[in-house]
């Protein structure tokens, strides 16, 4: 028995974490109904981090650890995204774990 | 761990460890498992080198091509390694020659080292762990 977070037309299988149990049912509603599930208006600032996670997961094949994740924003974005404290703000769950579940990605390795 | 740039007890004594994978990328879950550990345990900011030997090299190629077994190309991840401070990359220069192989041929950079300074190298380790 898996869960699923309910879209307008269709449902969508996750697993007892909330991530997706097939990357390829993500577009960009899923993201945005799995942050209003958790009371999270989806920004600019937002989307830039999850689109920079699934460009990192379509380069290498893996949701990358929230260390990894600052210092990889850090050099792309700059280093006043860079950091724990900005990323935190904006996902308050861990940036990593939170931000690669609204980006449909596997849960991190190296999130124990 | 998860989400927590913990860097308590930084001063706690870094141990050497050393990866040696020794079988062909699919077929056996040897050589995903060995990247995910390693992949995990960057986080404990551990001296860490990996050694490709015997049909290991073969984790390295470019080119995989996965579709037809039905398994994830889990080979771009190699190339994810540097982003987790993970640069200490070896491959035995007898196992590479008897494939064929040269480090052109490899997803990464590496250093090819004989089996006799492996062994040194293996020596010096705190720990090692085969796959």
């Amino acid at each position: 028995m898996t869960a699923a977070v309910a879209l307008q037309d269709r449902e969508v299988a996750v697993d007892e974490e909330g991530y997706l149990v097939n990357l390829s049912d993500w577009n960009e509603d899923v993201a945005k109904t799995m942050a209003a599930d958790d009371s999270i208006a989806l920004t600019d600032n937002h989307w830039e981090v999850i689109n920079f996670l699934r460009e990192y997961y379509a380069e290498y094949q893996v949701a990358p650890a929230i260390r990894v994740l600052t210092k990889a924003i850090g050099k792309k974005l700059g280093p006043e995204k860079g950091n724990s404290k900005y990323l935190y703000e904006l996902f308050p769950y861990g940036p990593a774990k939170q931000a690669c579940r609204y980006a449909g990605l596997p849960k991190p390795t190296g999130c124990i | 761990m998860s989400d927590t740039q913990a860097n308590e007890g930084g001063d706690r004594k870094v141990k050497r460890f050393m990866f040696v994978n020794r079988k062909a990328p699919y077929g056996t879950i040897y050589a995903l498992e060995a990247l995910e550990v390693v992949l995990i345990g960057a986080a404990f900011d551990q001296d860490v080198s990996l050694v490709f030997a015997d049909d290991g090299v073969y984790q390295l190629k470019k080119g995989q091509q996965t579709k037809g077994i039905g398994q994830k190309n889990f080979s771009p991840t190699y190339r994810a390694l540097e982003d987790y401070d993970i640069e200490k990359l070896y491959v035995e220069r007898e196992s590479l020659q008897a494939r064929g192989l040269s480090p052109d041929d490899l997803l990464v950079p590496v250093r090819v080292l004989g089996s006799a300074e492996l062994s040194v190298l293996m020596d010096e380790q705190d720990v090692l762990l085969s796959f």
